[in-house]
């Protein structure tokens, strides 16, 4: 099996690997960046812990290869904050309690970032259908919502 | 096992005739890279068509619309000139998985996948959508409904690619509408799924229709006998209730981890019911 | 143990409030390492090969092919794990359940694995593997597997708990019994009796993360395991005994985890992972598909209940019964056992009689899911509550708190309750304006009640005070939700000192002394009781400290609001110290200052939830939604009641997914047809409304702080509530959980030919 030698940008930085032609970017983000904030819940496309963004696009990093990455952008939840600054929705989840267990925090961070990026304001529904594809076994949604609207508010506001 | 990215669909064709193994063809990759998961296929070659030219863009023509084999279920959503004209349609590509499946999968993968419960081919076979199929011998324009032969499997030959979808341009007051039954309100597979596009004359009787019915039978039905009913009608109760008994009677469905028959059977005609009177009202009849 | 662990009233300043969680910021960063997100030097990847077929003899393994495989470095079957259980029957179990010894009981059941360079070769290796089974009969449902020509599991059982020993072995490895009372009297007093059969399909946890572990055994003997784990110190002595291993020698560090409900309170494939790595020489490390967790880890029961219940016209419940058959997997258990005693705890009875049977079926072993075995008890007494009410012709709500339990009521399963909340949650519910509502067309309201008994057990807890005055907090209590928290938030309480300089850890097994897992729903009780426990014994050092540094008698000092007080008269004019003043000046007064605390946490207090539910139906697809939801319970006191409310929220909703959607289905082949997120169908957002929630406090009497377990209670009521909700919204009593919508269509449909005929 021959390597594929790829080049893209993640998280603004250049970033070079080789990765096997059956590679999904979920292995490579985890097994070979050392990138473990996207996870792997089912390998599948159907929970959305390994949300990522390429190229202002939602995906499941599951379900695209890695040598597909080459010359995107991709935005990984370890780029979300800006230094010691948290992103106003990492914020909110802190502060609505809107995680337990906290394995599908990253990829409802991601999927809610994007979907605010399309809509700033949406309303519960469209929070609710927005992050449909991302499955939490902990909170009953509740809270994940409810932060989700607050960083709308706060962001509304910026 | 090797991975290209050919520039030009010559090559593409020219790739997947001359695979000595088992080769596949990669645009979205939803259902792709979930069967290579589950080791249901070990591709020799993956043949990813995303950097071929044309095939990731929307075109609007004199005669209608051309969707690239490429261009993800998303993009649709947001192309407002095709979900004016085709709104049952694109609201079928929108239901296909979550958000994070339809920023990558695509109509054509869809169709191509075969899978009788698919979303989307039930609201392009209603719309009489037709696919560009390029492949060694050229180039052919087919009706998607000849594409999907039964699960899993097409007409297409060896080094065959649809290259694009093409829609009609709409006549005045026609609309077309598609729902599907599922047990959650999102993330699933349609247990079972109704299409209908419908023309309507000025004085609101309807003029042309087609009827499809998904997760039915081996391969989405087309219902030429519901067509009828509708074409006449101004869809009142009556025709709604002979539309619905008819698309029951059409099913030939089966029992799995989905639903049993007899509920396809009777919830394909209520949804046909629903969606009839949608696609009339998306058309100027009500 | 000289603590007192009394209530004792005293108002709060820490408790109570809702800080951040003190592992919160490495949870929105993606930094929180979960079971798979750890990795060693020379780590290799291990595989396991499961059984195609639900019920087989395993007659040979053939592992020459795989083991010849470039980059395999191991392959080991159940050989590689001999029994060492010495007759203890339940690790026995453990064992063939990681492994199959001689025969595969289910579909997924594991029955060999490799450990290789990389996930590619693992895989291809696990091809090479040639396994010769012969195909027995087998039976996956419940009743069936009751019936005399079912297919036998296990030859070597025979039913205990009968009055006459049984000759013949059986699928049903045990009867038991609750109640008191003559029920057959109290039937014959009753001017209405319903009687009712039910039947709950099997449900898996579900939690997001797989199982993962990393496993590295060195050639001295010692072993390190990273894992996922509701419980490190019981996974430690599990993996021990199964290993050959010193427990003290195998270190167990858990890694956070993504959900557990239950599932991750038992080894799957650790032992596996170990036995790898044995034969390796090199760590390995192995995480489950989402395929195999659900074909091969833990689901809870599949369930048939009958229940009979007789009332006089003044509602009055005379009389209460219920029959409970419960499916163990292959393996005994005590799942109808608990459901037998859940029954009717909520209800003040004269008369009742319950009987639990556990069966053997040809499905993954059973494990313990939040409050496990209750909500399909109360599903089926709430039920049948519910119509009870209606032929009498009073209010549900009225009914049940005319026979609510209260103080002094002997439970349903022995003992004699003290202040509990089953009649406050349904007073609340009676006045909550969720009740008074109104309802559309196809809308339905149900509400029901629910029952668990908590748990407290063993608990070890490290609190150490810096030299700057903070405060870590070891536990040996997995935080399974926000626990770190509640415990900090405590720590601060006893100590008087801020929320913001208690950072709390979950220790590894080697650090701490044993501790009993998060389960029973005994995170937060009993660690508290713990930490409260570390605290007050720091505090009796920091007196002494600082009555060394003031050269006065320790009795002279006390403890106010995080500083040393000294007392009396003659000492007026000392001022106070605080905590970080003699933290500063420990160096120099007796070295470091630490609470070490070791406890059983007896009297986890019980706790009862009642749920309001309103539904909308389809009439002509059976779909259904959930409108609105309220969820009304007892914390004993909220420590923080930010994730005490998420606590109730979170098993609503997966008692929601339960009562609707959820269930495993098998094939005629004895396969599972849904091993995956697509088809076993969790809520998602969208299917869900706001889940409100109520925090009633009433004080247990065994936990200083009056805390009570919140975890599991809230997952009892939702089937019953939606059951009953369907019921009122459309008129049909729905028996068979999951409601899906073909069985609502199908039973609407059989109504509507009922009328017609």
């Amino acid at each position: 099996m021959a390597g594929v030698a790829v080049s893209t940008t993640i998280n603004g930085d250049h970033v070079e690997y080789l990765c096997q032609p059956d590679e999904t970017l979920l292995e490579v983000l985890r097994d070979r960046l050392g990138l473990t904030g996207a996870k792997e819940g089912c390998g599948t496309g159907d929970c959305g812990a390994c949300s990522v963004i390429v190229d202002d696009r939602l995906v499941c990093s599951c379900l695209v290869l890695g040598a597909e990455a080459e010359g995107r952008q991709i935005e990984t939840i370890e780029g979300m904050a800006h230094g010691d600054q948290l992103h106003p929705l990492q914020q909110k989840f802190l502060e609505h309690a809107a995680l337990q267990c906290g394995i599908c925090t990253p990829g409802f961070l991601i999927a809610a970032k994007d979907l605010l990026a399309k809509n700033p304001d949406p309303t519960e529904e469209e929070i609710r259908f927005g992050l449909a594809g991302n499955l939490c076994r902990c909170t009953g949604y509740d809270k994940i919502v409810r932060a989700v609207q607050d960083a709308a508010n706060v962001m509304k506001g910026a | 096992m090797r991975y290209i990215r050919p520039q030009s669909m010559e090559d593409a064709v020219g790739l997947l005739a001359g695979a000595a193994g088992p080769a596949a063809i990669l645009a979205g990759g939803s259902d792709l890279l979930v069967r290579m998961k589950g080791g249901f296929v070990e591709p020799e070659l993956i043949v990813d068509i995303k950097a071929i030219a044309g095939l990731s863009d929307i075109t609007e023509t004199a005669d209608g619309f051309r969707i690239g084999a490429a261009v993800p279920c998303a993009v649709l959503g947001e192309n407002a000139a095709l979900k004016k004209a085709w709104p049952g349609v694109v609201e079928a590509a929108k239901l296909i998985g979550s958000k994070q499946v339809q920023g990558r999968c695509t109509i054509v993968g869809n169709l191509c996948n075969a899978s009788p419960a698919a979303d989307s081919v039930p609201a392009l076979v209603a719309a009489g959508a037709k696919a560009v199929v390029a492949g060694p011998g050229g180039k052919r324009t087919i009706a998607v409904e000849s594409v999907p032969t039964g699960p899993g499997k097409t007409s297409l030959a060896k080094g065959e690619i649809i290259e694009a979808i093409l829609l009609d341009k709409r006549p005045p007051h026609a609309g077309d509408a598609y729902q599907r039954f599922i047990p959650r309100t999102e993330m699933d597979i349609a247990v079972v799924s109704a299409g209908v596009n419908l023309t309507v004359g000025d004085n609101g009787v309807v003029k042309a229709a087609r009827v499809a019915v998904g997760a039915a039978a081996p391969t989405v039905l087309l219902v030429e006998e519901a067509a009828q009913v509708l074409i006449g009608s101004k869809l009142d109760e009556a025709t709604l209730e002979r539309l619905a008994k008819i698309c029951s009677g059409a099913c030939r469905p089966i029992d799995d981890k989905r639903g049993t028959i007899e509920f396809r059977r009777k919830v394909a005609g209520v949804l046909a019911k629903r969606v009839a009177a949608i696609a009339y009202e998306r058309a100027g009849g009500k | 143990m000289n603590f007192d662990p009394r209530y004792s009233g005293r108002s709060f300043t820490s408790v109570g409030t809702r800080p951040i969680r003190p592992d919160g910021v490495d949870k929105v960063t993606g930094r929180a390492r979960y079971g798979a997100d750890f990795n060693m030097a020379g780590q290799l990847v291990g595989r396991i090969l499961r059984s195609p077929h639900a019920h087989a003899i395993i007659r040979k393994i053939d592992t020459s092919k795989a083991e010849k495989l470039a980059g395999v470095k191991a392959v080991i079957t159940a050989k590689d794990l001999p029994d060492l259980t010495d007759g203890d029957a339940a690790m026995y179990d453990i064992l063939d359940n990681s492994m199959a010894r001689t025969k595969a009981l289910y579909d997924g059941h594991a029955v060999a694995a490799v450990a290789a360079i990389d996930a590619r070769t693992a895989r291809q290796a696990l091809k090479l593997i040639e396994v010769d089974y012969e195909v027995l009969p087998h039976v996956t449902d419940v009743d069936e597997a009751m019936k005399h020509s079912a297919p036998l599991i296990n030859d070597a059982i025979f039913t205990e708990g009968l009055e006459e020993k049984p000759v013949k072995p059986s699928n049903v490895t045990k009867r038991t019994q609750y109640g008191h009372g003559d029920v057959h009297q109290g039937f014959g007093e009753a001017d209405f009796v319903v009687e009712r059969s039910f039947k709950t399909e099997q449900t898996h946890q579900g939690y997001i993360e797989p199982h993962a572990c990393v496993a590295s055994v060195n050639p001295d003997g010692t072993a390190d395991l990273w894992v996922c784990t509701q419980g490190h110190f019981v996974y430690r002595q599990h993996c021990a005994q199964l290993l050959g291993l010193e427990a003290s020698k195998l270190r167990v560090t858990s890694s956070e985890i993504g959900g557990g409900f239950g599932g991750k309170t038992h080894v799957w494939a650790e032992p596996v992972a170990l036995a790898l790595s044995r034969k390796a020489g090199r760590p390995v490390k192995l995480v489950m598909t989402r395929d195999e967790v659900f074909r091969a880890s833990g689901p809870t029961s599949a369930t048939s209940i009958d229940v009979k219940i007789g009332a006089k016209k003044d509602g009055t419940i005379t009389a209460a019964e219920a029959t409970l058959r419960y499916s163990c997997g292959p393996y005994a258990g005590m799942w109808a056992e608990i459901g037998a005693m859940t029954a009717f705890a909520c209800y003040k009875l004269e008369n009742v009689k319950t009987v639990g049977y556990e069966v053997l079926v040809n499905r993954p072993k059973t494990a313990a899911y939040r409050a496990p075995s209750a909500p399909m008890a109360a599903f089926a007494v709430e039920s049948a509550v519910d119509e009870l009410a209606k032929e009498i012709g009073i209010d549900p709500v009225d009914f049940r708190i005319k026979n609510a339990a209260q103080e002094g009521t002997r439970a349903s399963y022995g003992p004699v309750y003290g202040p509990i909340g089953i009649g406050p949650t349904l007073e609340a519910v009676k006045n909550h304006p969720h009740m008074k509502a109104p309802l559309g067309t196809n809308q339905g309201r149900g509400m029901a009640c629910g029952f668990w008994f908590n748990f407290g057990g063993q608990t070890c807890t490290d609190l150490n005070i810096g030299m700057d005055g903070s405060v870590s907090l070891a536990v040996g209590t997995v935080d399974v939700g926000g626990s770190r928290a509640s415990l900090s938030l405590v720590a601060a309480e006893e100590l008087g000192i801020d929320y913001a300089h208690v950072k709390a850890i979950v220790a590894d097994t080697s650090s701490l002394g044993y501790n009993d897992m998060t389960d029973g729903s005994r995170g937060t009780f009993s660690s508290s009781m713990a930490t409260i426990s570390a605290a007050r014994n720091a505090i009796k050092i920091l007196r002494e400290r600082a009555a060394q540094m003031w050269d006065i008698s320790v009795d002279d000092v006390a403890w106010e609001k995080g500083h040393a007080v000294a007392k009396g008269e003659k000492h007026g004019n000392l001022g106070k110290l605080s905590l970080k003043e003699i933290a500063a000046e420990s160096g120099k007064t007796g070295g470091p200052i630490a609470g070490h605390s070791e406890l059983v946490a007896d009297g986890a207090g019980v706790s009862f939830a009642t749920h309001i539910c309103d539904i909308e139906v389809d009439p002509e697809t059976g779909s259904t939604r959930v409108l609105r939801y309220t969820v009304v319970q007892d914390a004993g006191k909220a420590v923080h009641p930010t994730y005490v409310e998420g606590q109730y929220q979170g098993g609503a909703a997966q008692g929601i997914g339960w009562a609707l959607n959820e269930e495993y289905i098998y094939g005629k082949d004895g396969r599972l047809q849904n091993p995956g997120f697509l088809d076993y169908r969790i809520p998602v957002c969208s299917d869900l409304p706001m889940i409100d929630t109520q925090i009633l406090e009433i004080p247990n009497p065994n936990h200083p702080y009056g805390v009570r377990g919140v975890g599991e209670t809230s997952i009892v009521p939702p089937l019953a509530a939606i059951a009953n909700a369907v019921s009122n919204a459309v008129g049909v009593r729905m028996s068979h959980i999951p409601m899906s919508p073909p069985r609502i269509l199908a039973a609407l449909e059989a109504e509507r030919e009922r009328f017609s005929r």
